[in-house]
């Protein structure tokens, strides 16, 4: 296997890792930049051209950016990665993980139907290309994504029917009259208000049936009392950001259970509890963007050594982080929403097992030994995200390769060391 | 951002279908009306979900490589693509 060396090593390129490898790059160290997607800015910033992400990449142009690259393995000082031009180990002093999030997707019966796409999937395919214009969409689940989605949409020329958002209507409301303390966050609410002009706002309503032959045909809304079903082509739902924490407790670092699917659990410094493993962005607890983008500077000057400028920038951060958990605290999950699949819902989506077989289990190590859940390619991203919401369950278990290979990858084995940069002691023991 | 004046063309299922440069594999599936990109182990039909790899739902064989993330992937000139039918 080929082997690359670096003085920081820092997985993905949204926000958190591009602001990462700029501040690392300012400092003089060799960066690389690893990313699953053929393209940098994750999610948020996917498909903006010459926007956000660009101007980020132009800061951090001296790293090496390793694109359609994803990290299959890893430990301290090494990660291996599965790039176009084959394996490659990636040996550095410091990793900065900025795995980003994704949507937390809940079961109800028909969500599999073609056409049910995540609310932020539907957002993320559209930056893609997908073509919306006169498509009827209803966007549904829970958190200010929905609105950012409908915007999108709109913008391209869909017919969004409505947004059914789960929280109550008073906490939306009380939230929004909280934004004074926030006037930047104030601006971009009215914005997306403007954007989403007369588009349906249903607040303490969640979607509880999707139906089609083949494909998606019309969703039931639900208020808890009354229900109503509109004919549609797409139902984008998501229920908010799950943090990607596989790789971080693949390479040991301590992840807190208290979020939903767990959050990286980090210090002042973005430092995590493995030495030379750094976290930043919605890794470490969903924060949205400009927090992202706060935290990966801090990670990328704590690890390229300039403690004290990272410090610098942490009172910014704990505002950040303030105004988040007023966001997470408005938009908490009705327990409704976490009861809507039946005992035939397909739960997990790879494996298609039903939610009844699921359901009486006791743990996500039991659910995947008795019916196989979380054991398809997905690896229980889905369902065992959606089991740490319903059930509680902490699907912690990152074992390697933690995305499919190829078994002409697994085979290709890095050096038990390298020569020239030996790896950490707790690093070679892998 | 999918640019209109230079499209190429992809074979999806033996078919052509002409795409925006740029333009994702889920995504010019879905816009060449293949809703349905793969079956699932009990025969249902599924289509693209998360949109960021995640959740691996649309898997398809591209240029004789099955599995392959659809979302994952944008489209090349002369790429060739087979769905699952459900």
């Amino acid at each position: 296997m080929r082997e690359r060396f670096f003085d920081i090593a820092i997985v993905g390129t949204g926000p958190a890792g591009l602001a990462a490898a700029s501040e690392a790059v300012r400092a003089g160290r060799s960066v690389a930049v690893i990313d699953e997607s053929p393209g940098v800015g994750g999610q948020v910033w996917r498909g903006s051209g010459g926007g956000e992400a660009a101007r980020w990449r132009t800061k951090a142009e001296d790293a090496t950016f390793l694109l359609g690259a994803a990290v299959y393995d890893a430990a301290p000082g090494r990660l291996l990665v599965n790039t176009p031009d084959g394996a490659v180990c990636v040996r550095a002093g410091a990793i900065v993980l900025a795995t980003g999030a994704r949507e937390l997707l809940l079961p109800f019966p028909g969500w599999t139907l073609p056409g049910v796409m995540g609310a932020g999937g539907v957002q993320s395919m559209v930056k893609s290309g997908m073509r919306v214009e006169g498509k009827r969409v209803v966007i549904a689940g829970s958190g200010p994504l929905l609105w950012a989605v409908a915007a999108t949409l709109r913008s391209r020329g869909a017919d969004v029917l409505g947004i059914a958002e789960q929280a109550p209507g008073k906490a939306v409301r009380a939230l929004a009259a909280s934004l004074w303390r926030s006037p930047a966050k104030a601006v971009q609410a009215a914005t997306l208000a403007w954007q989403t002009r007369g588009v349906p706002k249903w607040t303490g309503s969640w979607p509880v049936r999707a139906e089609g032959l083949g494909r998606l045909e019309r969703v039931t809304l639900s208020d808890g009392e009354r229900t109503m079903t509109l004919e549609c082509d797409l139902l984008g739902v998501g229920f908010g950001l799950v943090p990607n924490t596989t790789l971080a407790s693949l390479l040991g670092c301590r992840v807190q259970p208290a979020v939903v699917g767990g959050a990286v659990a980090v210090d002042a410094a973005m430092g995590t509890t493995v030495a030379g493993v750094y976290a930043a962005g919605e890794a470490v607890g969903i924060g949205g963007v400009d927090c992202a983008i706060l935290e990966g500077r801090i990670a990328g000057l704590a690890a390229a050594g300039s403690g004290e400028r990272a410090m610098a920038l942490s009172p910014a951060r704990v505002r950040a982080r303030a105004f988040a958990a007023r966001l997470e605290s408005a938009f908490t999950l009705r327990p409704e929403v976490l009861a809507l699949a039946d005992e035939r819902t397909i739960l997990c989506r790879c494996e298609d097992v039903p939610f009844g077989e699921v359901v009486g289990l006791g743990s996500w190590r039991e659910a995947k030994v008795h019916t196989r859940c979380g054991m398809g390619p997905c690896q229980g991203r889905v369902c065992g995200s959606a089991l740490a919401a319903i059930k509680g369950w902490t699907p912690n278990d990152a074992r390697p390769p933690i995305v499919p290979v190829p078994v002409s990858v697994l085979m290709d084995q890095p050096a038990a060391t390298a020569a020239d940069h030996p790896p950490k002691p707790d690093g070679a023991a892998v | 951002m999918p640019d209109d004046a230079a499209e190429f063309t992809i074979t999806i299922n033996g078919e052509p279908s002409r795409v925006a440069p740029g333009t994702g594999l889920a995504a010019a599936l879905i816009n060449a009306g293949v809703w349905t990109i793969r079956a699932s182990t009990t025969g249902e039909p599924r289509s693209a979900v998360c949109g960021m790899g995640a959740c691996h739902e649309c898997r398809a064989e591209v240029d004789g490589v099955p599995g392959v993330r659809a979302c994952m992937v944008v489209c090349r000139p002369g790429m060739n693509v087979r769905t699952s039918d459900a």
